[in-house]
């Protein structure tokens, strides 16, 4: 188990290594940081001075030597717009983010797990109808516009729920539903065909025939062996919620990380959006992570592969 | 009797078409019997083992006058009173010993469980009752094997732990299907002992499903021979093996390779040429019709009448019970 924990986090960083050399490059090659700092109307010699300031008249290996240097000790750099810390401002909108993407992905769950074997349980029925459109439908309409219908509905009609900021819950309740909806026809899918595949097992028809409880037989024996993919894509669904739904934040003008990566994209903001992506890329890494070593504690025989 | 079964259909969809699996079988089973259901691959042996479990594949459709289980009658009871009937007094044991454990719990998790829904007892009895179980069907180390999980186990290990978990209870009757078909010779021998002096020590009926005829021979006090979907040929081991009447009875024994005709290369394997029937519509004539090789004119107009002969046993054929007996000799 150490050695496997080992060589999974010697991946990490050289994944995480790989990210930031690619994030680096592209945003000072392909674009002049100068530029953004200075602004479209700047003169030469304003961009001149300006990259003598920040010592962009440097080469790139010494640049990214420093920049990686000083992500060492946790200084990701100062944002061009606002002069403060970039860390700082992540961390403190976070919160915000990581609040959305749990409840977001609660609901998802919440939803997909008995949906998805109710209609493995009874495929071709009512039930099973209601989960497949659920399904196209949640994956069909994009977030923006489910976004927009919900305020509409329950913000200016009914006017039951806030349609922005973050203050309390309540304000999370119509976000988290989009960004939920938008997660959850993955989920119901997979559900649904480990299930059907689970329920016609060998194993499934010796635990019938020894008189298990139906019950038991559904949410016990078949679905600890159905959800094993069902982590790894969650997984994979809460990284990428973790990282700031641009869409869903901005629309309800949540203040977390995917509403900064949205200002920070629209101003060219660079040491913003270079440690937005080094985050979003660590946290897909250590989910990924906990993931494997989730399914490991409950699917014995990954335990024993690795030995 | 335990079990009585009359008139038993079983009728599957397949692609559209229906596909009639076991088209009327009677079987009796005492307490304390073994009945053998022998036949080759198709012939809906498996599908009569399940029916009486009432364990079908879904959009299998069942009929019956009769399938009685020690008086009750297993095709109109709730799946609730199903269920407590199942794994305590009827068990069944399953071809596939490598799938048919949940791979994600331990040996012990799967049989304490089966002994605590049927008799409530704590975990502690429950346990105790299994390595009782796993030892008297012959595995050692049994308090280690109740903390494995199935993948750790070999495939003869697998096929006690499920012959264990279908004796937790102690069941009245049990189904065997195929239990030793996918274990190689020894182990196969050895399952056939456990499952035999469970049996007689417990005085349980036993429906064993086989196409292997030493097994039958090693295990049987009766035998069905089952051919697509119906049963030519019924009797006890001693007059079905030594003296079959029915033309499909002397193929599958005469397919049988023996010992002093192998290894010399000097005589053929005999086989009966051609394939089990699939059967789309209702043929009330012999079932054996398209590959018998004493098929007469009647055959091809009549249903066969089912006949007592001398050694005892009944057979569903035209051919004078003379002629069976001279091509028996």
């Amino acid at each position: 188990m150490l050695s496997f924990l080992l060589k999974r986090a010697t991946m990490a960083v050289v994944v995480m290594v790989n990210v930031s050399i690619i994030c680096f490059v592209l945003s000072n090659v392909a674009y002049d940081p100068a530029i953004g700092i200075a602004g479209a109307q700047a003169t030469d010699e304003d961009l001149a001075l300006i990259r003598q300031t920040y010592g962009l008249d440097r080469p790139l290996l010494v640049r990214y030597g420093e920049y990686i240097g000083n992500i060492a000790q946790g200084d990701f750099g100062v944002s061009y717009l606002t002069k403060r810390p970039v860390l700082d401002m992540i961390v403190e909108r976070l919160p915000v983010t990581a609040l959305l993407a749990i409840l977001s992905m609660a609901l998802a769950l919440a939803i997909a797990l008995p949906l998805g074997s109710a209609a493995a349980l009874w495929p071709d029925t009512i039930i099973d109808r209601l989960a497949q459109l659920l399904a196209v439908a949640g994956q069909a309409i994009p977030n923006f516009w489910a976004g927009l219908l919900l305020i509409v509905l329950f913000g200016v009609q009914l006017r039951w729920l806030p349609i922005s900021g973050s203050e309390s819950v309540a304000h999370f309740v119509l976000p988290s539903i989009t960004l939920g909806t938008f997660a959850m026809p993955p989920l119901i899918r997979l559900i649904r065909a480990g299930m059907i595949e689970v329920l016609a097992s060998d194993y499934i028809r010796t635990a019938k025939a020894m008189g298990i409880r139906p019950f038991q037989i559904t949410f016990k024996y078949a679905l600890k062996n159905a959800v094993l993919p069902v982590v790894s894509l969650s997984a994979v669904q809460l990284g990428f919620m973790l990282g700031g739904s641009i869409v869903v934040e901005s629309i309800f003008a949540l203040n977390g990380v995917g509403y900064l990566a949205w200002q920070s994209m629209s101003r060219s903001d660079m040491p913003v959006i270079q440690a937005i992506v080094l985050l979003i890329s660590l946290i897909y890494i250590v989910l990924t992570l906990l993931a494997d070593l989730l399914n490991a504690y409950m699917d014995p025989r990954l335990r024993s592969a690795r030995k | 009797m335990l079990l009585q079964v009359r008139d038993l259909k079983v009728t599957l969809q397949d692609q559209g078409q229906r596909l009639r699996a076991v088209r009327g079988v009677d079987l009796d089973l005492a307490a304390g019997e073994t009945l053998c259901v022998v036949g080759e691959s198709g012939c809906g042996k498996s599908m009569t083992a399940l029916a009486l479990m009432q364990l079908l594949p879904r959009g299998a459709e069942l009929s019956s006058s009769k399938l009685q289980f020690d008086g009750i009658e297993l095709s109109k009871l709730s799946r609730h009173k199903l269920s407590a009937l199942r794994g305590r007094r009827i068990s069944m044991i399953f071809q596939e010993p490598m799938t048919a454990l949940n791979p994600v719990f331990t040996i012990g998790d799967q049989l304490r469980a089966v002994y605590r829904r049927h008799t409530g007892v704590s975990s502690a009895e429950a346990q105790a009752r299994a390595i009782e179980v796993l030892e008297s069907v012959g595995l050692t180390n049994a308090e280690l094997r109740m903390k494995q999980f199935p993948h750790q186990l070999s495939g003869g290990l697998r096929q006690r732990v499920l012959i264990a978990m279908a004796l937790m209870c102690e069941p009245e009757m049990i189904i065997c299907d195929e239990p030793t078909t996918a274990l190689d010779a020894t182990t196969q021998a050895q399952i056939l002992r456990i499952l035999k002096e469970a049996q007689s020590a417990r005085k349980m009926g036993m429906l064993f499903i086989t196409h292997d005829l030493g097994v039958v021979a090693r295990i049987a006090d009766r035998v069905a021979v089952m051919y697509a979907g119906r049963i030519v040929e019924h009797g006890s081991r001693a007059a079905v093996l030594r003296s079959p009447a029915h033309p499909y009875t002397k193929g599958l024994i005469a397919s049988v390779p023996r010992p002093q005709d192998g290894g010399t290369g000097s005589k053929r394997l005999a086989s009966i040429p051609g394939n089990v029937p699939a059967f789309h519509h209702e043929d009330p004539r012999c079932p054996f019709l398209s590959r018998c090789p004493k098929r007469m004119s009647i055959c091809t107009r009549e249903a066969p009448p089912v006949r007592q002969t001398e050694a005892g046993q009944q057979v569903a054929c035209h051919l004078p019970l003379d002629a069976q007996e001279a091509l028996t000799a």
